[in-house]
């Protein structure tokens, strides 16, 4: 069994959590406390050190006064705790959206909707190739709504129906991959770094 | 039938135990599973292999602890293959905990043999960037200068003083990027900025969560492969026979899946027979 405090610490609050798989408990509040309560005590001190301090104040430091701009702009997101003067945080928020609305619109089109409309202009000399472009047409069919979903229309809908219960089956599969993976890790934390049965 | 009933009416706490029984036997009595690795997994494989003895790769990771079971044995991977191959290594993330992890991983790989053998050096064979704030604007910013986007390491060492960092001024000197990633910022925007944009060939390592979003990327060729989730990295550890924990994770996933899957059949006909009979 190990020895580490810190170590103990991590597999107690590890069960604490876990816990609640069995019934709501007072082990697993105290337990949901102290990761809500530590999160925001790391993350509050991580921001400044990482985020401000380099960011904003190390090139303020420097003479690049035009980042003072940025200081002003973050000061005024923390002022709709102001009730009073709280309309001035749009500005910021307009700011940001603008800018992100800028910098991602045609690179977004590009990659995400011009890239996958070439991906998916194939020859249809494969089955791959051929569930793919029936998935596409009938999937697109069935969010085409101006169209009332009847006769040979409604019968793609439905086969369009039928491809994205499959892309979810998939992701849901997937899920279920991930969520597993991390019980495994942490169920391994606790037999070898903890117990010390595992090598 | 009075089983199948019952099945409707189970306890989810003898799901959770057996689940939790399917996941910890396999890690006490460990089975040999043979790998199959898929043809997203050797894309990677195959794209860093193809890489040439001093090409420099940026290994970027958009993770933290809660995926680090999934995404660091991919991370290591990547490590012991990039040194194998004498490709340069340039650490970075988009997320706070990410390059620390990454830390974690490259510790853990020099402590090796076989690396601590080939006499590794920080600045010239590797470095860490460490963490900026800004997701795809560090991206776009590093398109037009790396040294102007981190003037220093992640220890405070400014980039100058690196002899690896010297010749990099921008993605014109990067050959290829190997994403880790586990949500938002991560893999879209790098194909996005830096391989659309800028024409970086990249692969990336997501959270089984996310390669369905990803796999869209793989068809058109903006990613030339794709590790998703423990099976990808265990496909990496075994195609870089390296063996890691993605290996030895795999028996229990196994084991736990064909729980959840006899569950799912249990359920499903339970429901479907119950109905009938209700019907009657």
């Amino acid at each position: 069994m190990s020895t580490s405090i810190e170590v103990w610490i991590a597999a107690l609050l590890t069960l604490g959590i876990l816990s609640f798989l069995y019934k709501d408990n007072p082990f697993y509040k105290v337990s949901e406390s102290i990761f809500i309560g530590v999160s925001a005590a790391y993350w509050f001190v991580y921001m400044i050190y990482n985020v401000i301090k380099p960011n904003l104040i190390v090139n303020l430091r420097m003479g690049q006064w035009w980042y003072a701009f940025a200081g002003i702009l973050g000061i005024m997101m923390l002022l709709r705790l102001v009730p009073k003067i709280g309309w001035l945080s749009r500005w910021a928020v307009a700011f940001m959206i603008g800018t992100g609305a800028g910098l991602n619109f045609i690179v977004y089109l590009q990659s995400n909707v011009m890239k996958q409309i070439k991906g998916t202009l194939v020859p249809l000399n494969s089955i791959g190739n051929i569930v793919m472009i029936v998935g596409v047409v009938t999937g697109l069919i069935y969010f085409f709504f101006s169209a009332e979903h009847k006769g040979l229309f409604g019968g793609a809908a439905k086969v369009g129906i039928w491809f994205i219960m499959v892309s979810f089956g998939a992701s849901f599969g997937y899920t279920v991959m991930a969520r597993i993976s991390l019980l495994i890790g942490r169920m391994h934390f606790l037999f070898s770094d903890w117990l010390r049965l595992l090598h | 039938m009075r089983i199948l009933e019952k099945t409707m009416v189970l306890d989810r706490r003898i799901i959770f135990l057996l689940i939790a029984v399917a996941v910890v036997v396999p890690l006490f009595i460990p089975f040999h599973l043979k790998m199959h690795p898929t043809p997203a997994s050797q894309g990677l494989y195959d794209a860093v292999e193809k890489l040439s003895k001093g090409s420099t790769v940026i290994i970027s990771g958009e993770y933290d602890p809660g995926t680090a079971p999934e995404i660091q044995p991919m991370v290591k991977g990547a490590l012991k293959h990039c040194f194998r191959k004498g490709i340069k290594v340039i650490l970075m993330g988009l997320w706070p905990q990410g390059p620390a992890l990454e830390a974690q991983a490259l510790q853990e790989v020099l402590e090796e043999t076989e690396f601590e053998e080939m006499n590794l050096q920080y600045g010239q064979d590797y470095v860490n960037l460490g963490y900026k704030a800004g997701g795809q604007v560090v991206i776009q910013s590093m398109g037009t200068s790396i040294p102007a986007t981190f003037p220093t390491d992640m220890a405070g060492t400014p980039i100058e003083e690196l002899s690896l960092m010297k010749e990099i001024r921008n993605f014109d000197d990067i050959t290829f990027i190997l994403d880790f990633s586990a949500g938002d910022p991560g893999t879209p925007f790098w194909v996005m900025f830096a391989h659309d944009r800028f024409h970086v060939p990249m692969a990336s390592g997501c959270t089984a969560v996310s390669a369905p979003m990803l796999y869209p990327y793989l068809q058109t060729g903006q990613l030339a492969g794709l590790l998703g989730g423990l099976k990808g990295a265990a496909d990496y550890e075994w195609l870089t026979k390296s063996p890691g924990t993605g290996i030895q994770y795999m028996p229990s996933q196994s084991i736990a899946h064909l729980v959840i899957v006899i569950f799912i059949i249990l359920g499903n006909i339970a429901f479907f027979v119950t109905r009938k009979k209700g019907e009657r």
